[in-house]
């Protein structure tokens, strides 16, 4: 399922302060992230982040602020210039681009969408979605054209002429993501765009953000503090703390098997049912007939359970993709395995 | 111990030498560059006489009509607007409607200039610190410098009359356009600013979309200062020949007629009122329409 690495980060660094250059070697060396506020009076922000990103998936940031999550996604479109290390995006080298070539790209490649929505209070919703595309040069009248479309996309129909102060965060947001969608740039750029709103608007926007995902397919970069969020709509995730991946792969993994304690602590909130796939807790068999009540292998363990307790059964047949039969999961691993196992560092 | 008594200063005669030879330099200067000088403003005094002739010579009715017209404009209330040409008929009723027009002249002619030199000053500042650092001081000379001390060396240069008045109005009026422009721009929310270079905006794009747009309604308050003290700045300029309310002012002090300069007096206030009104009222508009000044 991994295809070529589209982004790809080699050993970033980037420390705040006075003379960066002069303790970026200790940086690279692994210093710790105290002894050198204390002792040389710099900050990390970034501490030899390697990682690759995929085309056209979701990719987590997760982590607790200061992590250095919001630096590491301005490293890609370079509003942040790192310290030392490249950065690859589509076979360019972003450290290495000068002004005016760095204008083009970003033009190009990136969209972005903020926290705190980051719209033109002057503007009106229509003429904020089509920013990026002035930006480019483009003219009246697909500039409102596209516009428009991508407004009714994120439901806000019939607001075209409102000023953002006359919306709602949630409503805002959307104008923030229409913005970002009506530039077409394959990269999103999504710094902790829900965090701001209401936990509800919150599910909301998660569950639109799905669903564009399905038809547009861009790569996405996504940043955010909250676990549940990372794990619903990350194809991959990378934790992040310090300044350093801690651990990176996909939220069953995470899930399954956390890298040390603080990870742990995380999981441990974490709904494993709407996570883990029936492929790690089936027992593999093998027979040529099977009920006609089955499920594939990513079937989460919570509508396994669903299935069977509406069937009225204890084991339910798993199949592949090419609808084989490969085996079959009981009750009562699924449950085991969807509440937390007490022994965990 | 006569050092403690007396400032240790260079000898009188020393002085008066420094002195002397400034100003011959000085006068050599301006006997030498003093015509090519004044033909550079030549265009400047275009503009000065061609509005004053035209606010004079235009009947007052149709004047007082686009007055009224420009004040509905900016305010977009009735109540302005009524004020405004009440001033205005109180003003020609007492027979000062000619001294109005050439104050109103000259006030537009050096708020014009305060605005064209003042606001490209003012983004250079705020794009530049190092700029900044040197205009500060600059500024700080032209707004506490008594204006009677660089009437000196402009008289000396271009003789009496309108020029030399407009300059000092214009030296007096520019800074807090030069200032308040610089202090928009860099008060506009970074965030914003970040979000225009996510998408790659050039800092052209930047400027006119984003940077003048939010910074306009305090550009707005810093034209409206302009035009305030460009007014107050009248009374002064009639010394070196400026015509307009500012004269009989003048006569007025040297011959202590009172009721003379209260009632011009008072129409230089009527007009004060008339420009603040207006470009306040449109720079409200300008902040309403953007709606977000708080939430920044």
């Amino acid at each position: 399922m991994i295809s070529k690495p589209y982004i790809k980060l080699k050993n970033v660094s980037k420390v705040f302060g006075q003379n960066p250059d002069t303790v970026i070697d200790l940086v690279q060396n692994n210093i710790d992230k105290v002894e050198l506020q204390n002792d040389y009076n710099h900050v990390i922000g970034l501490q030899n982040i390697n990682i690759d990103i995929p085309k056209n998936k979701i990719q987590v940031f997760m982590g607790l602020s200061g992590s250095g999550k919001s630096t590491l996604i301005r490293h890609l479109n370079q509003l942040i210039r790192p310290t030392s290390g490249e950065i690859v995006v589509n076979n360019v080298n972003v450290t290495e681009l000068n002004k005016k070539d760095l204008i083009n790209f970003r033009r190009e490649n990136f969209a972005m969408v903020f926290q705190k929505f980051a719209l033109l209070p002057h503007r009106t919703v229509l003429s904020n979605t089509y920013f990026g595309l002035q930006i480019r040069g483009v003219k009246s009248p697909e500039l409102e054209n596209t516009a428009k479309y991508w407004i009714d996309k994120v439901g806000l129909d019939g607001f075209e002429n409102y000023h953002p102060n006359q919306l709602s965060g949630g409503m805002q947001q959307r104008v923030g993501i229409a913005r970002a969608l009506a530039n077409d740039a394959p990269i999103l750029l999504m710094d902790e765009p829900f965090s701001a709103l209401d936990p509800l608007i919150r599910i909301e926007m998660q569950d639109m953000l799905i669903t564009l995902q399905k038809e547009l397919k861009k790569t996405i970069i996504f940043i955010t503090h909250d676990l549940d969020e990372a794990l619903k709509l990350g194809d991959n995730i990378a934790i992040l703390r310090d300044g350093k991946i801690i651990q990176s792969g996909t939220g069953q993994d995470i899930i399954l098997n956390p890298y040390d304690s603080y990870i742990s602590n995380f999981t441990a909130q974490v709904n494993r049912g709407k996570v883990i796939e029936c492929e790690k807790v089936m027992k593999k068999l093998s027979k040529d007939t099977f009920s006609n009540v089955t499920i594939t292998k990513e079937t989460k363990l919570e509508e396994a359970v669903r299935v069977m307790i509406s069937n009225n059964i204890n084991e339910v047949d798993v199949l592949n993709s090419k609808n084989k039969y490969i085996g079959t999961v009981y009750l009562n691993d699924v449950m085991a395995s969807i509440i937390n196992p007490i022994d965990e560092p | 111990m006569s050092i403690l008594t007396e400032f240790p200063s260079i000898d009188t005669e020393t002085l008066r030498s420094l002195k002397k030879s400034i100003d011959a330099g000085f006068k050599n200067f301006s006997r030498n560059y003093g015509d090519s000088i004044e033909s550079f403003f030549e265009p400047v005094r275009f503009l000065l006489i061609e509005s004053e002739q035209f606010l004079i010579n235009t009947p007052w009715p149709i004047i007082m009509a686009i007055i009224a017209i420009i004040a509905w404009a900016g305010s977009k209330n009735i109540k302005i607007v009524v004020s405004v040409v009440m001033i205005l008929l109180l003003i020609g009723y007492f027979d000062m409607w000619e001294n109005t027009m050439k104050t109103i002249s000259i006030t537009f002619v050096a708020a014009l200039l305060a605005i064209v030199f003042g606001i490209p000053i003012g983004i250079l500042m705020a794009k530049s610190n190092f700029f900044q650092r040197v205009m500060n001081p600059v500024l700080d000379v032209m707004q506490t410098m008594p204006s009677f001390v660089y009437l000196i060396p402009v008289v000396m240069l271009l003789g009496i009359g309108k020029i030399p008045g407009l300059i000092a109005v214009v030296i007096y009026s520019i800074p807090p356009m030069i200032r308040l422009t610089n202090l928009g721009i860099r008060l506009v929310n970074q965030a914003v600013i970040e979000a225009a270079d996510s998408y790659g905006a050039s800092n052209t794009q930047k400027l006119i979309y984003i940077q003048i747009p939010l910074a306009l309604p305090t550009i707005m308050a810093g034209i409206n200062q302009t035009i305030m003290l460009a007014l107050s700045m009248v009374v002064i300029a009639s010394m070196i020949g400026v015509t307009g309310l500012g004269q009989p002012v003048l006569t007025a002090i040297q011959n202590q007629y009172f009721t003379l300069g209260i009632f011009n007096g008072f129409a230089i206030v009527g007009i004060a009122i008339v420009f603040d009104r207006v470009s306040q009222a449109y720079g409200k508009r300008i902040q309403e329409s953007h709606g977000t000044i708080n939430d920044k």
